[in-house]
């Protein structure tokens, strides 16, 4: 995503790259390989995927999306990724100031740690949630089978995009104007409110659009804690996956393409705040 | 005060989330030694898995890293109508459920539709097998590479490989001599990093493989086959040795991360 920003705010092309304003045939053929390899692998089999969920008409795509397993798995999946998606936008930001501005023995291992959810297998991070939070918790906790459950393992793989979102801002930062307004008789959450958090608003809605497109898509982390309880702790991606199973192709492809279709919402405004926060920042 | 108060809550936060259920697992699986753990990874099916994942997860790398180099050329080094819609394209698969994905790839190279049916008849079965294996595992993974490569390639500039092209050096050998050492330690970033996804996809791998034990199960499959079947010892062994993995990649990351 920084580096997305960079190449928008980059400087316009010198006049070697301008001269060439008909494509070379470098520039063709690498162009055309990659759009090759792109739609092989990604654009048409996505493309497929949204036909597919309406060549049994409009009317059919509503009723598979709205069968009361599908619904109930849509707006579980959206909300819980809501609820996600704010605690991250606090507990992220909080460690991220932790990170930055505390110091204490040992914030080298938490800062490394942040990055163990996305390097760790969805399905391990199932199976040690379960372990500690499952029937046999030693800690006599027990969320297995419930919607807390799907909580717990979506804060588990979304932990790192807020912290790591809010992180470099914070550390670019200016103390000056902190300090300023101290001096000035600002309570430190009077400088918090008034000084820091504006300017760390665009990036902390940047990690939480990120954390929220992550959760909405997630699979690997829930099927064992969710016990895949329809209504109760089915997912959207649990339900596409026992469709798929159940042979219900254009059932499968309808719910996909209503999640395709909030993930590419939820991208959409992470692109226009990013635009607010470059041309604010 | 309110310095020590945010610190407990962000260390306790992350206690109870990472530390104590990946600490957890460890433990279970050292309790009784390592002459269990030998034993469950040893098993067949369990090598058997270990070669299946290997194999899937090398090809998917070469394959990324090939186009990753080549798009990251492509999108900061030359000039062209779409340049940012390709980006956009490029990023796509970050935003698509695993499970999305194996879908996609079986509606276009399933035995029922057109493409698939096609290749099926010259020999070549893609899902349930595994070149369908490698082709979701190269779609998660895809964007790693690229995104880890064209902030340094923007960063380097193309001076140096314009000096080299004056001075009579073909494209290639500018790439081979001038463009590759620049991007080393990225490009091994980006590698890194696609490699520990490759590894440990699950979801997209688990729709496109039909999950068949001992011939398309990968270790993240076996994990969740032998929890299901109550082997609890041999799911925890395979995921202990999924999360060392994981852990190894985090540290050389770490070293690799180009320094900002």
């Amino acid at each position: 995503m920084t580096a997305e920003t960079a190449t928008r705010t980059a400087p316009p092309p010198r006049a070697g790259a301008r001269r060439r304003a008909r494509l070379s045939g470098g520039t063709a053929l690498g162009l055309g390989s990659a759009v090759l390899y792109l739609s092989l692998i990604v654009l048409i089999p996505l493309a497929l995927v949204v036909w597919r969920s309406t060549d049994e008409g409009l009317g059919y795509f509503w009723r598979a999306v709205t069968t009361p397993d599908a619904w109930a798995a849509l707006t579980l999946t959206i909300g819980a990724s809501a609820i996600v998606a704010l605690i991250n936008l606090v507990l992220g930001t909080v460690i991220a100031w932790v990170l930055v501005r505390d110091r204490f023995p040992g914030k080298g291992i938490v800062d490394t740690l942040i990055d163990l959810p996305f390097a760790l297998p969805t399905i391990v991070a199932g199976l040690v949630l379960l372990a500690l939070y499952g029937p046999e918790s030693p800690l006599g906790v027990n969320l297995a089978y419930s919607r807390a459950g799907v909580g717990l393992a979506l804060l588990f793989v979304t932990l790192p995009f807020v912290v790591r979102t809010v992180q470099p801002v914070l550390i670019e930062l200016d103390k000056d104007m902190e300090q300023a307004a101290a001096s000035l008789g600002a309570s430190p959450f009077q400088t918090f409110r008034r000084i820091v958090l504006p300017n760390l608003v665009p990036a902390m809605l940047s990690g939480t659009a990120l954390a929220f497109t992550r959760a909405i898509s997630e699979f690997g982390s829930i099927v064992l804690i969710s016990g895949n309880l329809p209504f109760k702790t089915q997912v959207a991606a649990v339900n596409i996956f026992s469709q798929i199973e159940g042979d219900n192709t254009t059932g499968a492809a309808a719910i996909s393409t209503v999640l395709l279709i909030v993930a590419l919402v939820a991208l959409v405004s992470l692109d226009l705040l990013q635009r607010w926060g470059s041309r604010r920042g | 005060m309110a310095k020590y108060g945010l610190r407990t809550i962000a260390v306790v936060y992350l206690f109870f989330l990472l530390v104590l259920p990946v600490g957890l697992i460890i433990w279970r699986t050292f309790g009784d030694g390592l002459a269990p753990f030998v034993e469950a990874l040893t098993s067949p099916s369990a090598l058997h898995a270990f070669r299946v994942t290997l194999v899937v997860a090398l090809w998917a790398v070469v394959a990324n890293t090939v186009f990753g180099v080549g798009a990251a050329i492509l999108l900061v080094r030359h000039e062209f109508p779409g340049k940012r819609l390709l980006g956009a394209f490029i990023d796509l698969p970050m935003a698509v459920s695993p499970v999305v994905v194996g879908l996609a790839l079986t509606l276009l190279y399933g035995r029922f539709s057109p493409v698939g049916g096609l290749l099926e008849s010259w020999g070549l079965q893609i899902i349930f097998s595994t070149p369908g294996m490698v082709l979701a595992t190269v779609f998660v993974a895809l964007p790693l590479v690229v995104r880890s490569v064209v902030p340094v390639l923007e960063e380097l500039g193309d001076e140096q490989e314009q000096a080299a092209h004056t001075l009579g050096a073909s494209r290639f050998q500018t790439f081979l001599r001038i463009t590759l050492p620049g991007i080393r330690s990225a490009l091994a970033y980006g590698v890194v990093l696609c490699l520990a996804r490759s590894l440990g996809e699950y979801g997209a791998v688990a729709v496109v493989s039909g999950r068949l034990v001992d011939q398309t199960q990968t270790l993240t499959l076996f994990v969740e086959e032998r929890f299901q079947n109550f082997d609890q010892p041999a799911a925890f062994a395979a995921a202990t040795a999924l999360a060392l993995l994981a852990v190894v990649a985090l540290l050389l990351t770490r070293l690799l991360r180009p320094k900002d």
